[in-house]
């Protein structure tokens, strides 16, 4: 045999193509491609370098990955919308199943575990957020943010959005390219002593043609906005709702939304088993109240229970379907396609093994390690840590402003010390000075925080 | 020894059946599935509870009803409800046309599971992770080889994801020119996937869709007829979901071009082009590819994945935030793009699909990729003239050659025994072999869509040729034994539309379903 078959292509095997030919009646593969015009045919090789075997594969992408240093290598204080958590060793052997892991579209009667793990995940995370509906996981927070308010606009027939002025930067760009031209949006401030909604500017900005008001709880800066009831009784009045963005770690602690009024909540769900990945772990969902005005507003795919014609069975199918894009195209419901359903079961596994008791556990942890971060980072000379006198949950401002370092200089001498220090506000929100948001999660140890706050003191009095 | 005679040409299959309950019934009070780590003594006492420091309308007050489950328990149901899915690593899956369901290279999955990869924060300074855009930079390079193109994004995490940003792109490009509010219309064709005039739609445009002429190929002279200086732009696959390639598609562009629209290319298929012809000669000014799809990251139920979406450099400005440049000897992240549509999805996209798919195009480099879309084309074209051969199938529209996959119809066997394509498809349930019908359009009558890829051998094709073959004959002979199927699945047949489509009866949780099942037994 002339011919090297690629291990991945068993049909490169020439007798085998021969056979085949002969069915097609061809004499060669190339035969088959006389639809596609010379003119638009590649003439050259590609410029790719040449096929790797297994092994020199493995060097190759090796070599490339030692040059990282991960955050397990590091002690590691940034957040900002991707956050390091304990990650029970069973979510991991769950999502990596060939079964789970190579599935896609299969019917609801080959793929009845994927149906029913889908259906378990929306019935855990609805009972951590205390509302009947949750969806088949959308690509990120940005994402589950961007379909809410467009839900919202279409439920209420209005077009303006207000979003709060502490909604992650990055996160408000996804949200207004996703919307517009469709919808407005305009940003309502925050205080810059407590970091809450300033509620003279809502009620400035809150008219008849807002759709919805959509804040964060706890909030990219950290703090708990805990205006929530007044801000939804302000929304009531106007006929808006209101939509809030929540990490689903903190609920074991904090009050879900849904008590305070909200009328849609959406959240990332990569606190819950999911790895950083370099952002690969984020994924999305949205919850709701069971209300039909609300579920056909969806566009995703979202999973209900069936019975079977034999008693006792569980089946599982696709809810009001005819809402989505695949069945009706641009008349559908936005669109729908392949987002992070993998996600959605490892948060599913991540709520079972946790409980009622661990998620309160680790919410408590994580509010503890944060809190003596706080005070231990405030012994320092010329630091505010936590800017904002709110009470917060993982994540905090730190103000060097009064040492007279930039975050850059204070984040390179923590680079120094093996630590990745928090993430640079001094861009996004420059009216907070030289600031930096740090995340402390239960990861961290109790050395850990010492260890932050040695280096820090050393890092600034250089 | 007696000889064992195992010769039959399908599979006498039976699909896990765990009977399993739902994961609440599994709740045993005080049991517990994992411990997370605990606070440390000192800190406690320096800061006492942690919560107290929230108002007390901010504190939740009892306890979300989870469930409490050993660790034992929560493996078991899990990896049950694995079995009970049948995944393209166990089944002959070229069933789901469209999809290019191929094999998915475990030394890829072995290499993403590097700590040197999962444990990285996006947000970490670039010399901490000059590895992981190394891979992002080397795979740009081997995207824009592939399709011509100049730079790519691998921010956009699945095909609709990419498509939203491409229609994003044509607007911003319009507005920079003053034209935003003129160029009102997208042009698409039917046989292109829903979620391009779905995603366009979305970005505020009205959707002008061509029908293809009596031989299946989208229509020149519709084109001509429907552009004008409302043309935003023109989104297209080719070949479409019928396996047919458009030879004209250079004209199609010009045409667009002519009238002021920009050309994207859905390529989210692009299984039996690589090496063969590209987005760029075509004429196209943008295209994406699912990673997931032609460059054999998983599936993984449904994301997350990667739509990689490229532009010639015209509109490098308008990519989404940031792409990776290689610069000084560096990798570095580069923000400052002039008319960039902003971001459309956190950070950096799904790195690990990034890696996956880089290794996969080193693994066959430059030959093996060709070879990939050639014996793509091979696999569906000998499976089109084995299916067209069986009693009832055929296939709509132009003879000749097809592509990667083509879209078939039972029309005569459901004329003439009554089964239809979803009869069929449950029945293929009973082989362990998955198939698919259509999503929109459904203008080819009973439709089934294959899609063979490079990755089944012959005797893989013949198989599942054989089970097609034998529910021919079962419809012809025996059509009971497929109105009752499926026979072997995990669960028999679902009292399915009412408790989907009425709101008074679909639950979407499972307290969801205590409630109404509650108020039913009430009545």
């Amino acid at each position: 045999m002339s011919q090297k078959v690629h291990p991945y292509i068993p049909n490169m095997v020439p007798e085998v193509q021969e056979e085949m030919l002969k069915v097609i009646g061809a004499n060669t593969v190339d035969e088959l491609y006389s639809c596609i015009p010379d003119e638009i045919k590649l003439k050259e090789e590609m410029n790719i370098p040449k096929a790797l075997t297994e092994w020199e594969l493995r060097r190759h992408i090796e070599n490339s990955l030692n040059q990282n240093t991960g955050a397990n290598e590091y002690v590691n204080f940034l957040g900002a919308g991707c956050w390091q958590h304990f990650i029970p060793a069973v979510c991991d052997e769950i999502n990596q199943r060939s079964e789970f892991l190579t599935a896609y579209a299969g019917e609801p009667y080959e793929d009845h575990g994927r149906y029913q793990a889908l259906f378990e995940y929306q019935s855990l995370l609805a009972e951590l957020v205390d509302m009947d509906v949750v969806n088949v996981p959308t690509f990120d927070w940005g994402q589950a943010a961007a379909t809410s308010v467009r839900m919202a606009g279409r439920i209420t027939g209005r077009k303006k959005i207000l979003l709060a002025k502490s909604v992650a930067p990055e996160r408000s760009k996804i949200i207004v390219n996703y919307g517009s031209p469709e919808l407005e949006y305009e940003f309502v401030d925050f205080d810059l002593k407590s970091g809450l909604m300033d509620l003279e500017d809502l009620k400035a900005k809150l008219n008849h043609d807002v759709a919805a008001v959509y804040f964060e709880n706890p909030s990219y800066l950290g703090f708990i906005e805990s205006q929530g009831s007044e801000i939804s009784k302000l929304l009531k009045e106007k006929k808006a709702l209101m939509i809030v963005g929540v990490d689903p770690i903190s609920l074991g602690v904090l009050a879900p939304p849904s008590h305070y009024g909200a009328d849609i909540v959406c959240g990332d769900l990569q606190p819950l088993g999911m790895h950083m990945n370099y952002s690969g772990g984020q994924a999305g969902f949205i919850a709701a109240h069971d209300d039909e005005t609300f579920i056909n507003e969806y566009p995703s795919r979202l999973f209900g229970i069936v019975p079977t014609v034999k008693e006792g069975e569980y089946g599982f199918g696709d809810v009001a379907y005819e809402r989505t894009s695949f069945a009706h195209r641009e008349k559908g419901k936005e669109s729908v396609g392949t987002q992070t359903a993998l996600w959605g079961i490892t948060a599913g596994v991540y709520l079972a093994l946790m409980g009622p008791n661990g998620i309160k556990d680790v919410g408590q942890t994580i509010m503890q390690n944060s809190q003596y971060a706080v005070q231990e980072i405030n012994k320092l000379q010329g630091v505010k840590g936590s800017l904002f006198e709110s009470p917060f949950f993982k994540e905090f401002i730190v103000d060097f402003t009064q040492t007279g370092k930039t975050i850059e200089e204070i984040n390179q001498g923590l680079l120094e010390c093996k630590i990745f220090g928090g993430k640079d506000l001094s861009i996004e929100y420059p009216e907070l000075g030289q600031s930096a948001l740090f995340c402390v999660t239960e990861i961290h140890t109790k050395e850990d925080i010492d260890y932050l706050a040695a280096s820090l003191k050393k890092v600034l009095e250089k | 020894m007696k000889l064992i005679n195992r010769n039959c040409k399908t599979r006498d299959f039976h699909q896990a059946k765990w009977n399993e309950p739902i994961i609440f019934e599994l709740h045993q009070p005080g049991e517990k599935g994992v411990e997370p780590p605990p606070v440390h003594e000192e800190i406690a006492l320096a800061v006492g509870d942690g919560v107290s420091t929230v108002p007390e309308s901010m504190q939740r007050k009892s306890k979300p009803a989870l469930p409490e489950i050993g660790q034992a328990k929560v493996l078991r149901h899990y990896l049950r409800l694995s079995q009970e899915t049948l995944g393209s690593d166990f089944n002959v899956e070229i069933g789901q046309g469209t999809c290019t369901m191929k094999y998915i290279p475990k030394v890829n999955e072995m290499l993403i599971r590097n700590p040197k990869m999962m444990d990285l924060h996006p947000l970490q300074p670039e010399g901490t992770v000059q590895g992981m855009l190394e891979i992002y930079y080397n795979l740009d390079l081997c995207m824009r080889e592939i399709s011509g193109m100049d730079y790519f994004s691998f921010q956009p995490s699945g095909g609709t994801q990419a498509l939203f940003a491409m229609a994003s792109i044509v607007r911003k490009y319009h507005e920079q020119r003053g034209e935003g509010t003129q160029r009102s219309e997208i042009i698409t064709t039917i046989f292109s996937h829903p979620s391009q005039a779905a995603t366009a739609a979305v970005k505020g445009y009205k959707i002008i869709t061509l029908h293809p002429d009596e031989n299946g190929f989208p229509d020149i002279e519709k084109l001509k007829a429907a552009v004008s200086e409302r043309t935003a732009g023109f989104v297209v696959a080719n070949p479409e979901d019928t396996g047919i390639f458009n030879p004209k598609i250079k004209e199609f562009t010009k045409i667009v071009h002519d009238a002021g629209g920009i050309c994207y290319y859905d390529q989210a298929n692009a299984n039996g082009l690589l090496g063969i012809t590209r987005a760029k000669e075509a004429g196209f000014d943008m295209c994406f590819f699912n990673l997931h799809k032609t460059f054999a990251a998983p599936h993984m139920c449904g994301g997350p994945a990667t739509g990689a979406l490229g532009v010639t450099e015209a509109l490098k400005e308008y990519l989404p935030v940031p792409i990776v440049e290689y610069k000084d000897d560096k990798y570095a992240l580069k923000y400052d793009l002039e008319h960039s549509i902003g971001k459309v999805r956190a950070f950096h996209g799904v790195a690990q699909t990034v890696l996956r798919s880089y290794a996969w195009i080193r693994s066959l480099g430059p030959a093996g990729l060709k070879e990939v879309a050639k014996i793509a084309v091979l696999n569906n074209n000998y499976m089109y003239h084995r299916v067209l051969n069986i009693k009832g199938a055929g296939a709509p529209y132009v003879k000749g050659h097809r592509l990667e996959q083509v879209r078939y119809s039972w029309e005569q066997l459901t004329k003439e025994t009554g089964i239809t394509t979803e009869d069929v498809q449950l029945r293929m349930t009973d082989f362990g072999l998955h198939y698919w019908t259509s999503h929109h359009p459904y203008i080819v009558k009973q439709p089934f869509t294959l899609e063979p890829t490079e990755s089944y051998s012959k005797q893989d094709l013949d198989e599942y040729i054989a089970a097609l073959e034998q529910i021919s004959k079962e419809a012809y002979e025996n059509p009971d034994i497929i109105k009752n199927a499926p026979h072997n699945s995990t669960i028999h047949k679902m009292d399915e539309q009412d408790f989907l489509d009425n709101p008074k009866k679909w639950c979407i949780t499972w307290r969801s379903y205590l409630k109404k099942a509650k108020e039913h037994q009430s009545v």
